[in-house]
């Protein structure tokens, strides 16, 4: 199946999942999974055979309440039956509403935000330490990028030459409150990221060919951490879900579903 | 067995308590320019936008940034300004500790922070997002006064009472609807005082929070089923302990449970504990809580089922206590 096709399909059961946990973040998956499709199908060497092998290359969800979009990929790629998202956020079930190390395939727990970068910062130095040649993923929310930790981080990562590791932020433009732009400005955000020492690029984070492009380029510049930032619409693939606040973790109803379903089957 | 006569206060009659304090909040701004509100991405969860379409200039958005949250509360605070520092109790106690440590308690910054969705109310988003530890963590530190009120009245009273006070302040509520405790608002509510909603002879239950409920539907429970009486107590404030109370309660009482939501490890049953051995009242004594391991998954329902903060579940674990 070919990439956009399989988007489609991870959209639907994204949609699918939340609907029957009847929680979930619904505008952060379907802004970022176009970035997940195209990391675990073409860019990272980490699959349910060398899930606990040392060089396998490593993904850490910063913005960890789009766990569904996660979980849909990880079943996807065999880490765990597809049917156990049936029990997403019930009573004992491991699928909770955020990523957990349960969950085979899981790197890191994460649900608080602003953890993935140092973590991340973290996993790469080591394989620098032991001359391992794995690379590290992360991916953050526009909205996170105002804890500290993560401009701490971007310093320690710069400082230690980590160009095996990767920040990408799903730039959708939006988090709880209201446009990211209105609750704390982080623009102009490339130069913050190059001031701080990475090599930047930008993305249509809904473009499969332009990912496939920018993760072939890394890293961006030798001994310098990469970020790229990908603009994406959250909500995407669905008329009345894009840009609009409320999807950030709005539950549709029966009938707002089979409306989705539909616009995601026949685009 | 009737239950006409069971006080129990009815559900239909809940609101939650970070709706009440988001309502009284608003009361206070339109009455003193000087009350502020900051929120780090959680006017949302705190039930604040429409304070905020009300009042622009009183409420100042700082991003997802608690710490940050914090520190610029602490300065504007040290202004003279009433700083309510708005998020949930599980980032605002544990991301920002070191400014509630220094900025506001050290440096008695006279900040009201407000954990909001506190405990186990974020249910299925797991661990992260509970906040278990918030009672322990500030308990150790000096200069601040923890509260957890039980519900509606409990809230508005220590909305209005902190907000008149110079000293840093903790308070903590959960979003589920609460009801009434005591109907007649005839038991005042007094910082540092705990609140008997419930006279007995047979034991003591002292709870806090949203966990006074089911305590005093337990309590409703035991004189039903058993001819057990017990006095219920809403601890709101955690700290300083109502040490008066407690000696009352050990005096008259065969036994002593606690039940809050949070670990049992450093919080209200703790304190008690110590309290009563330090002053030589060796009294059958449990403390219920979230045990330490990793949480079980589900709503916050079905988490106090699971780990018997229920009617049920109180009721038996006072049984067993008393031996019954
Ligand atoms: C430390 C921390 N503070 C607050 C939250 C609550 N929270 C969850 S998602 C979110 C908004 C995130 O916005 P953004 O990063 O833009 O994510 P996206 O738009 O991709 O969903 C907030 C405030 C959290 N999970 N962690
Ligand atoms: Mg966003």
């Amino acid at each position: 199946m070919n990439l956009e096709l399989k988007s489609r399909e991870y959209r639907r059961k994204i949609l699918k999942y939340i609907l029957k946990a009847k929680a979930g973040h619904t505008g952060g998956s379907l802004s970022c999974i176009d970035i997940l499709n195209v990391l675990y199908n073409e860019v990272l060497n980490v699959s349910p055979a060398n899930a606990d092998a040392f060089d396998r290359d490593r993904y850490i969800q910063s913005k960890g309440h789009c766990v569904e979009a996660l979980y849909v990929v990880l079943a996807d790629k065999g880490f765990f039956p597809e049917s156990d998202l049936e029990t997403l956020c019930q009573y004992q079930s491991h699928y909770i509403g955020h990523p957990t190390r349960k969950i085979k395939g899981v790197e890191q727990n994460t649900g608080a935000l602003g953890h993935g970068l140092p973590i991340s910062a973290g996993v790469a130095l080591a394989a620098k330490m032991d001359d391992l040649s794995y690379r590290v993923f992360t991916l953050l929310g526009d909205g996170e990028l105002p804890e500290g930790s993560n401009w701490e981080a971007a310093l320690s990562a710069a400082h230690y030459k980590l160009d095996n590791l990767c920040a990408i932020v799903d730039l959708n433009g939006l988090q709880i409150t209201a446009p990211t732009t209105e609750v704390c400005n982080t623009e102009p955000l490339d130069k913050k990221f190059e001031s701080f020492g990475w090599a930047v690029r930008h993305v249509d984070g809904h473009d499969i060919q332009a990912l496939r492009d920018v993760f072939a380029d890394l890293p961006f510049e030798k001994d310098k951490p990469s970020a790229i930032i990908a603009h994406t619409v959250k909500g995407k693939g669905v008329s009345f879900m894009e840009n609009e606040l409320k999807w950030h973790h709005g539950v549709p109803t029966e009938a707002q579903y089979k409306v989705a379903m539909e616009e995601l089957e026949n685009p | 067995m009737g239950n006409e006569m069971i006080e129990v206060p009815l559900a239909g009659t809940a609101i939650a308590n970070q709706e009440v304090f988001a309502e009284t909040l608003q009361s206070l701004a339109a009455l003193d320019k000087q009350v502020v509100v900051v929120t780090s991405d959680s006017r949302g969860s705190g039930k604040l936008v429409p304070f905020g379409k009300k009042y622009p200039a009183q409420i100042v958005e700082v991003g997802i940034a608690e710490q940050n949250l914090v520190g610029m509360a602490a300065g504007l605070a040290s202004t003279g300004k009433k700083v309510f520092a708005v998020s949930p109790a599980c980032f605002l106690t544990a991301r920002a500790l070191e400014q509630i440590k220094n900025d506001v308690a050290y440096s008695n910054n006279p900040v009201k922070l407000v954990g909001i969705s506190a405990g186990v109310s974020y249910g299925a988003l797991g661990s992260t997002h509970h906040s278990l530890h918030d009672f322990a963590v500030l308990r150790a530190i000096h200069n601040i006064t923890i509260i957890a009120p039980a519900d509606g009245f409990e809230t508005a009273q220590a909305v209005k009472q902190v907000a008149a006070l110079s000293q840093p302040f903790y308070l903590r509520f959960g979003k589920k609807p609460m009801p009434l405790l005591d109907m007649e608002d005839a038991i005042p509510f007094e910082i540092g005082k705990g609140r008997v909603v419930r006279e007995g002879d047979d034991i003591a239950l002292i709870a806090t929070g949203e966990t006074v409920y089911p305590a005093l539907q337990a309590a409703h429970k035991l004189a039903r089923e058993y001819h057990i009486e017990a006095t219920v107590v809403s601890m709101h404030t955690i700290k300083p302990l109502d040490e008066e109370l407690l000696a009352q309660l050990a005096q008259k009482c065969k036994a002593i449970l606690t039940v809050e939501e949070h670990s049992v490890y450093g919080g209200l049953g703790e304190a008690c504990a110590a309290w009563l051995l330090k002053n030589r009242y060796h009294k059958a004594f449990d403390l219920m809580g979230i045990p330490d391991e990793y949480t079980v998954t589900g709503s916050q329902t079905e988490i106090f089922n699971h780990y018997g903060i229920s009617e049920q579940g109180i009721a038996h674990r006072a049984l067993a206590l008393l031996r019954v």
